[in-house]
This record gives structure tokens, sequence and C-alpha cells, in this order.
């Protein structure tokens, strides 16, 4: 072997130990393992698309020369002034009770249930995060309180109480996200308590409180920084929860008043109709479906790419296969298993 | 009984002149129960668990006490104790003469910069979500003595000196090996130049390779900062090399202490005794030549000491006496004034306890 | 008598940064009856090892034989596999705690270990049997404590409870995976001597995985020290700790405290295990070694017979006979080091040097 060689070789071992895995943060593999997820990847895509549409609502109604409240009692309605079929005089998905365009009022609902689905959810989640924090963190008495008032508060009927909201000041959007947000915290808030319990007690937050750090700041730097994961998925599964809840309220009569596009209150008036004109509930119904199952596949897909183990399970079925082939290179673009840091040993 | 020194009567301690001004820390009498509760909607003390019961020592000024004892005697509590991490039941612990026992989270802040801890699980006693250089420069932004580019100078300096890349500011604790992790946490005791340093089981979780460094690693920076260590740890050979005096516990209370060749090589207490003979060598003559003490039966509960002297459920050399009456911690006739220990029937020098009548188990 | 003849085993795991080759041909073997130590520090691919034999590695790229009394362990199709688990061959984790089922009594849990096996014996057959297994590993009261769950245990008593499990098949090999690492050392005494006892007794064979030197002073026969997945020297019992041959096993011995006589530094080995995706050309080991010689940064070395006797081999270029602490054998390394170290070399062994764990080491 010549010197050169030799010196090569080397180089090669000064540079191999400092080539150390680049060790990833955890969001970093959440991610990665989020994109192997083809269900995860493509509830997302279709929340996207149904965000696009929502937004893009106005351009539609324009495009389609159907305004969201325009009611064609011409066109729109049948000779015994019942809504027209899908695909009759230019109404892609027919239309309701009054000639309305039941596609136009369909994409403005999106932007309601959207609206309400994200702002409640957002709120709810920086409440029920901080009580949860300071009810775990604390405890004694003041988690004493506090796990009451969040049991309370979870065992109030919301229907009650927007009843009651509603007949004092009759319905509208803000006691909708006022109501869904009151009942929301408190879930939210119940999981982050359970979860600061647990992570109070470990050795990290010992260590700060040993460097004088006070109760605040461990709150907010050292706890909350591994909440978010499990918060991420709570909040990703509340917002379906959240547009269920306002279809619910307004098809009762107590959430989004009419003449607003809702969900809720498209199908509320489809209840009259349905067995003449079955587009009136199955189209809203199935937007109210799809939206709800994205999200709920979408929350799902992220809990488990947050959790390596359940990989190892699949990993698991297909060992009888490779004992038998005893190849040593794995199939190129197949997922990979496992990442270093959970090998263990 | 021999004591040509001063006895603290309230302590029951022996007060070594030789390190009369140099006392860092004195622990007098510390008790520290943990109320056990039962009930449902309001809940009921039912029993204490008696952690700590009844611990005097004292840790001079770049001293290394050696603190041993199995699951249940209550030194990682003591630790914590001393450390101000949990409230005290009774009795007292002075830092440099001043009471620092059950001090107000304010009035303990100073103390902080003290007294430090290192933790012993590498993998737990990091954020595994916080970068590095944010971990160690902690001590100065919580106490407010150096921000911006001067803590990240702070940082790196303090890294280097612990053998770590100063490059590394920015990585995650997932990105470092066990022992680095364990240079991480000394960094960050470290920042504040502490005068007690507390190491809590600090190398056990390594391996065996990785021990030597972190141990040279403690031993250069006790000789270069003049630090104190309360070092704790199980493995016997570890304390016997970093501590100039050792202290043993047995739930909850001390059997023995003294200096650490009085300790390691006359043992008076059966239980150290017992402890000795049963810690692995890595030789196999000596491991094959030696009368190891089989100690039946385990360690109690907390909960419900044994009468009396707690070992006597298990002590070879158990006699009526011992459980009726709690042996005191006193210098024997015939050791040295500073080796102390607590029982009724001390092992003499030329006896065998592997020999002595074994108790069936029961 | 050859109970265990593992040859060549390798475990590869595919993963996202590449593929991490935990274990690198392996060759051992047990004798019935008889004790063989498997000593290691983390990444040594000590656990894989044993958990591959048991067919419990997921996901991992198996190659190599391991006979066990004549059939290939890793040819076995699960089902078979199931037949040998718990009944030749039984395992002991390091955790009871974890390895126990938490919410089944532990009389139930060993005998549904019993009556999985064999179907013909009956439930009462079982408890009492499982009440003998009990008593055996010297659980007091054990009648009563059968109806007991694995929290009401201590440590001790729970590996205790393990053992007994272990034990309940009568197998001919048992794999005890550190066993007495979580527990204080007079339980663990306690366990060793119940395990040599029990060994002793029904001449069953035991592999005995630690990191801890001082375990397998005392209760192993033969021992086999890994390093990054391959063995670095394999000899008996006696020969590993008075002649070591291996560079690795020296330092381990050397860095153990007590061993320096009270020396104020301890001698360590400077630098950590590889990462074993990326693994250093060569030895393994080189970039930690202070004998590194020109070979060692290119050529892998192979397990080969050192010393006197056959059964000692290690897997290093320095020379056959310079095994053992003595002074002699430290000049006849530093010769061969002299003789076949140049510039490459010199530069690693510079940079082990001048690493700041390496003070109080001697570098050659």
């Amino acid at each position: 072997m010549s010197v050169t060689e030799l010196e090569f070789q080397a180089q090669q071992v000064e540079t191999a130990p400092e080539q150390a895995i680049l060790g990833r943060s955890q969001w970093q593999l959440t991610w990665r393992r989020l994109l192997h997820d083809k269900m995860a990847v493509a509830s997302f895509i279709v929340i996207l698309i149904i965000a696009l549409l929502a937004i893009l609502a106005p351009v539609v109604a324009g495009l389609l020369g159907h305004g969201p409240y325009q009611a064609f009692s011409g066109k729109g309605l049948s000779a015994d002034g019942l809504p027209v079929a899908p695909g009759t005089n230019g109404f892609i998905l027919g239309t309701d009770y009054i000639g309305r365009d039941l596609l136009v009022r369909i994409l403005y609902g999106a932007r309601i249930s959207l609206f309400v689905g994200l702002t409640t959810t957002a709120m709810a989640t920086v409440a029920g995060v901080l009580v949860g924090l300071v009810a775990g963190y604390y405890g004694g008495w003041v988690d004493t309180v506090l796990a009451r008032f969040i049991d309370a508060v979870l065992a109030f009927p919301f229907i009650v109480l927007a009843l009651a909201l509603a007949a004092i000041y009759g319905s509208s959007l803000l006691i909708v996200i006022g109501v869904i947000t009151f009942f929301a915290w408190a879930g939210i808030s119940r999981i982050v308590r359970g979860q600061t319990l647990s992570l109070k007690e470990k050795e990290y937050i010992e260590a700060a409180r040993s460097l004088g750090a006070g109760p605040w700041r461990i709150m907010i730097i050292d706890i909350l920084p591994n909440l978010m994961g499990p918060v991420l998925v709570l909040a990703t599964l509340y917002i379906p929860t959240a547009i269920v809840v306002e279809a619910t309220l307004s098809f009762l009569g107590i959430g989004i008043p009419a003449p607003t596009a809702s969900w809720g209150v498209i199908l509320s008036e489809a209840q009259q109709f349905y067995q003449v004109s079955w587009w009136y509930v199955v189209f809203p119904a199935a937007a109210l479906l799809i939206t709800t199952l994205a999200f709920n596949l979408l929350g799902d897909g992220i809990r488990d790419a947050m959790d390596p183990r359940t990989e190892r399970l699949f990993a698991g079925s297909k060992r009888r296969k490779r004992r038998a082939r005893k190849t040593a290179a794995a199939e190129p673009g197949a997922l990979p298993p496992l990442t270093v840091s959970e090998l263990g040993e | 009984m021999s004591e040509t020194l001063p006895r603290d009567a309230a302590a029951g301690t022996i007060r070594d002149p030789d390190f009369e001004d140099d006392v860092l820390v004195r622990v007098d009498n510390l008790v520290k129960h943990f109320p056990v509760k039962a009930g449902g909607l309001i809940s009921r003390t039912v029993g204490q668990v008696q952690a700590v019961d009844g611990v005097s020592l004292q840790i001079g000024r770049g001293q290394t006490v050696g603190l041993v004892g199995e699951t249940g005697c209550g030194k990682s509590t003591l630790a914590r104790c001393i450390a101000g991490l949990i409230p005290v039941t009774s009795g007292k612990v002075t830092f440099e003469g001043q009471d620092i026992t059950n001090l107000s989270r304010r009035a303990m802040r100073p103390y902080r910069r003290e007294i430090q801890m290192i933790f012993q699980d590498p993998y737990g006693s990091l954020n595994p979500r916080r970068r590095v250089g944010a971990i160690i420069g902690d001590p100065f932004t919580i106490h407010r003595t150096a921000t911006g580019a001067e803590r990240k100078k702070a940082v790196q300096e303090l890294m280097e000196r612990v053998g770590l890349n100063p490059e590394h500011y920015n990585r995650f604790p997932a990105e470092f090996s066990g022992g680095q992790r364990q240079r991480i946490g000394v960094a960050r005791a470290l920042a504040l130049r502490p005068k007690l340093i507390i190491c809590d089981e600090p190398v056990s979780a390594l391996d065996v390779s990785i021990q030597a460094q972190v141990l040279n690693l403690l031993a250069d920076l006790q000789a270069d900062f003049g630090l104190s260590y309360l070092f704790i740890a199980h493995d016997l050979s570890v304390v016997q090399h970093v501590s100039s005096a050792v202290v043993v516990m047995y739930l909850g209370r001390v059997a023995e202490q003294g200096q650490k060749d009085q300790v390691y090589t006359s043992p008076r207490h059966p239980y150290s005794a017992a402890l000795l003979s049963a810690a692995p060598a890595a030789d196999p003559e000596a491991a094959a030549a030696r009368h190891r003490i089989i100690l039946t039966g385990d360690v109690p509960s907390p909960i419900n000491p044994p009468s009396g002297c707690r070992f006597h459920p298990r002590c070879p050399k158990a006699q009526e006496l011992c459980s009726q009456q709690d042996p005191a911690l006193e210098n024997k006739a015939g050791d040295p004034p500073t080796h102390l220990t607590a029982c009724h029937f001390p092992v003499q020098a030329d006896e065998d306890l592997a020999r002595v009548g074994r108790r069936e188990p029961r | 008598m050859t109970l265990l003849d593992v040859k060549n085993l390798a475990v590869n795991f595919p993963t996202a940064d590449g593929v991490v080759k935990a274990v690198r041909g392996v060759s051992f073997s047990v004798d019935a009856g008889r004790t063989l130590g498997i000593v290691g520090e983390s990444g040594s691919g000590k656990t894989v090892l044993t958990q591959t034999l048991l067919g419990l590695t997921p996901g991992g790229d198996v190659s190599g034989q391991a006979l066990f009394d004549g059939t290939d362990l890793l040819a076995l199709t699960d089902d078979e596999m199931r037949k040998v688990r718990g009944a030749q061959i039984s395992v002991i984790f390091q955790d009871p705690l974890t390895s126990l089922h938490p919410l089944y009594k532990v009389g139930w849990q060993i005998e549904e270990m019993i009556r999985v096996h064999d179907r013909s014996v009956s439930r009462k057959e079982a408890t009492d049997r499982a009440v003998d297994l009990l008593e055996k590993v010297g659980i007091p009261q054990a009648k009563q404590r059968v109806n007991d769950y694995p929290h009401q245990f201590s440590g001790g008593m729970r590996q205790r409870a393990m053992i007994a499990m272990a034990l309940s098949l009568s197998p001919k090999l048992i794999i005890a995976d550190e066993p007495t690492t979580a527990l204080d050392a007079t339980v663990q005494a306690q366990i060793l001597d119940l395990l040599l006892r029990l060994q002793q007794e029904s001449n069953t064979a035991l592999i005995m995985i630690t990191h801890d030197l001082g375990v397998v002073a005392d209760i192993a026969d033969n021992v086999m020290v890994m390093y990054a997945g391959r063995a670095a020297e394999t000899a008996s019992k006696h020969d590993i700790f008075y002649q070591p041959h291996h560079p690795y096993t020296k330092g381990l011995l050397e860095s153990i405290p007590g061993s320096s006589a009270g020396a104020e530094r301890l001698k360590p080995i400077s630098g950590q295990p590889p990462s074993l995706i990326r693994l250093p050309p060569g030895c393994a080991f080189h970039p930690r070694c202070t004998y590194v010689m020109d070979r060692c940064l290119t050529e892998e070395p192979k397990l080969v017979a050192v010393g006197s006797a056959g059964a000692h081999r290690s897997a290093c270029f320095l020379p056959v006979s310079a095994i053992g602490l003595g002074g002699d054998t430290e000049e006849l390394r530093k010769k061969a080091v002299s003789e076949h170290r140049r510039a490459a070399a010199a530069e690693v062994a510079e940079k082990i040097a001048a690493a700041p764990e390496s003070e109080g080491s001697v570098i050659v």
C-alpha cells in the first residue's frame, strides 16, 4: 500500500467519527414519518383543497353568476316550486328550497366551518394549555380547584347553554364560537394537566429547579416544548369536533342564523325536502363527512408519526420473509423501519 | 470509648478540629418523612415513609464525601434535602455557617449558585427539546450573570473545559452519547463556579470505559476549582477511588462513617462488611478467595422500619438487644476518632462474618 | 458437549440513516452446564446477538448459523421458535418490572408458561410446580406469594421470580441479559449465588451478558469480549483477566477503579464506541487504541489463536505471544508498534494522545 493511500485512509479515519449521525430533532423525525404515511398526506391534500375552495368561494360564485344569497325563483325552482336537480340550468349541485345555488352555498359553508373550527380550536388550545400547565405543575389546592372546575365544565350540557344563550341574545356566530371554545378548552386542559403531572417528575425539571429556575420559566421553557406533540395531535383532532358541533347547533337553529350558509343550516332546511331533493341532503352531508374525516385521519397520522413504536409491529411481520430469503440488502424505497436513535443499544 | 475530641451532644458527631474552619456544609440530625396518603375525596395520612431518619454529616472545603447505600437507604433523598429541592421535616442544613434549611425560593436563590447537582441519568437530566447551548447557558440566564454573545462564549468555554466540542453548541442532547451528555450536565453544574457539587450516581449509567473518563474529569475540576463533592454511588470501588471520607447509610440512618481507609479496611458495622464483601471485583482469584457475606432477605420498607437497630432482621450477629434498642452512632474502642459506627456488636478485627450463624429465610 | 454453536452470526438493520451493522460475524460456542460471559459496552451488539438467537429482533437482516443441539435456530419458523423459547432456551431480562406482566399474578404467569408448552398439565399441577419453583429460588412463603402481583415483590424477589419462570420448563440453556444490573450489590450477590447453584443442580448452560467485569469474574467459565458488533477476544476466565491480549480488554481492565491501586487518575480508554453505521475502516477499535499500527487502519483483524492454550483467541495484529499485563509483554507490544507504525498510524496515535480524556493513560 503506497503512502498516499495510507494517508487517504488516515484522513478517512479522522473524518469518519466526526460524521456523527446528524441527530434529528423530534420534529424532523415526525415529519419524515408523516410524509411516508399515505393516508395522512392524502388527508392533508384534501384539507388544502377544501381550504382553497373556501377561500375561492367568491370567485366560484362570480364565475357561476350565482351569489350565496341569490334566490333564483325562476330557473332555480321547478314548476312545482321545488329545488332543481344537479346539472339543470347551470346549477352544478342543484338548488335549495328558494332556488339558491347549492354548490355556492356549500362553499361558503366551508368558510364558516373552517373558520369556526380553527378559531375555536386555537383559542381553546391556548386556554387549555395554560390552565393544564398551571394545574399540573403547581399541584396542591391550585390543582384541586382547577381540576374540579375542568370536570364541571366537561360535565355541563353544552346544548342547554347554547339554547339559553340563543334565547336571550339570539343566535349568532359569536355565541357559537364562544360556546364551542368554552367546552373545548376543558378537554385539552385535562390532557395537558396529565402530561404536565408526569413531565414534572422528569430529572431535567429537577435540574432546572436546582439551578434556581422559577415555576413560570420551567413551565414555559422546559415543560411546554415537550407538550407540543400531544397538543398538536389533540388540536388537530378537535377541529372536526368543533365543526360538527357548529353544524349541530346550526341544525338545531341555535347556531349560525339563516340566511348565512352553514352546512348545519343547509341540512336543517333539507329536512323537509330530502325526499324529493336528495342532493339537498347528500352534498352538504358529504362535505361535512369529508372534512371531518380528513382532519381525523390527519390527526391520527400525526399521532402515529410521533410514536415510532407502531412501526416495529409492521417491521415484525416482514421478518418471516426476510428470514427465509436471508438477503442483506433492503429493497430500495421501502420505508426504513427504525432510526438509529430508536435502536437503543 | 476514648474521646479526646469535643463531642457535639446534639448532633452526635465528632468535630474534627482540622476541618473546623473549613466546613462547607453541615447537616444536623436531618429527618425527612414522606406522608403516605390514602382515602378518596379527602385523603388522610396513614403512615410515613421514613426516608431519612436522623442523619448528621459534614463536608469540608475541597473534600469529597462518598455516600453509599442501597435502594431505600435515603441517600438520594438526603442529597435533595441538602440541595434544597425538597423541604426538610426536621433538622438543620448549614452552608458556610448559614442556616439554609427550608428557605423560601427567593431566599434560597443565592445559594443555588453555590450548591449544584449532577444527576444519574444522562438521558433524563437534559431536556430533549432544547439545544445544548441553551441548557448549559441556563444558569447564566436564570441568575442574570451573562447574556447574548457573552453567555455563548462562557458556554463554549465550559464545553471545552469538560471535553466537548464547542462547535456542537446548537445540537440536541440526542446527538450525544451517554458520556458526553454527562459532561453536558457537568458543564451546566459548573457554570456559576459553585462550591459544592452533589453528584447523584453520576457514572452509574455509563459504560465502564467512559466512567473512568468522567471520574478523571471530576477530579481535574476539583483540583482546578477547589470544589467539594458529595458523591453518591452504589459502586463501592468508584466511591473508594474518589472519596476521602465515606458515609454508609442503611434505611435512613448512618450505619458507619469515617475516613475512606478506615471504613474500607476495617468496617465495623456488619452491613458495611457485607456490602464490601458483596461488591463484585474484577479479579477471579480474589472473587473466589473472598468470604462473601450473603445477607438474607431484602431491604425492608422504609414505611415500617424494624424496631431497634434497623439492620437486625438481616444481621448475622443480631441479638436481643438489637431489636430493642437503636444503637447510637459513636466512636468504638480502638477506632480513630473520626470512625463512627452505629452497632451494638461491631465487627472485630479477626472476625469473619461469612462464618457467623446464618439466618434462615423467613 | 457443545450445546450451542454459533457461526458467523451477522445482523443488520436498515434504517433511514444507513445500514446499522449491529452484529458483524460473531462465532462462539457454549458447552452444556457451562457459563459463557459476554462482556460488552453500548453498541457492542451483545443484546442484539442473543435476541437474534431467540428470534426477537424485529426488522433485522440475519445471516449465519446457530446450531442448538443440531437445529439451526436462525432457520426456524415463528411457530417452531415459539416451542424452543421457554422450553429449550429461556431468557432472563434486565428489568423484571417490565418483563413480568404487571396485571397478572406471578404464580399465574409461571403456570401459564408451563401450560402453554404442555396442554396436558392440569391447573392444579401447574400451581404446585409454580410454588415449588418459587421455593427453589428462595422466595419465602411461596404458597402465599404465588398469588401476589409483580409490584408486591421487591426488585430482588422479582428477579428471582423471573428466574423461576426461566427454569419452569427445565431448559438446556438460559440466556441472562444483564440480570443484576438494576439490583443492589447485596441482592446481586444473592442472585448470582442462586444462579450458580441452580445451574449446577440442573446442569443448565448459561450465557450471562453483562458490562460488569466483576460479575463475569464471579460466575463465568469462559468469556467473550465484544466490541462494535464483533468478538474482540474470547478466552477462559483466567486468561481474560490475567492474560489479556486485545488492547480493548486490557483497557477495560485498567480503567476500572481499584485496578490503578490508589493512583490519582484512572486510565480510561479515550474516545467513545463507534457508530455502527459508519464504522472506522480496518479495525473498529483502532481510533482508540494505544497500540495502533499501520495494518489496523486498513485491515480488519480476524480472530486468531493467541497465547498457549487453543481456546484463547483475539482479533488483533499484535504478536500472539503478547498476552498479559506484565512488563515484558509491554515491551513486546512496544517493539511491535515501533516496527509497524508509520505516518498514518502515527497520526492516529497522536490524536489519541492529545485527547483530553487520555491524560493519565500511557500512550505507546
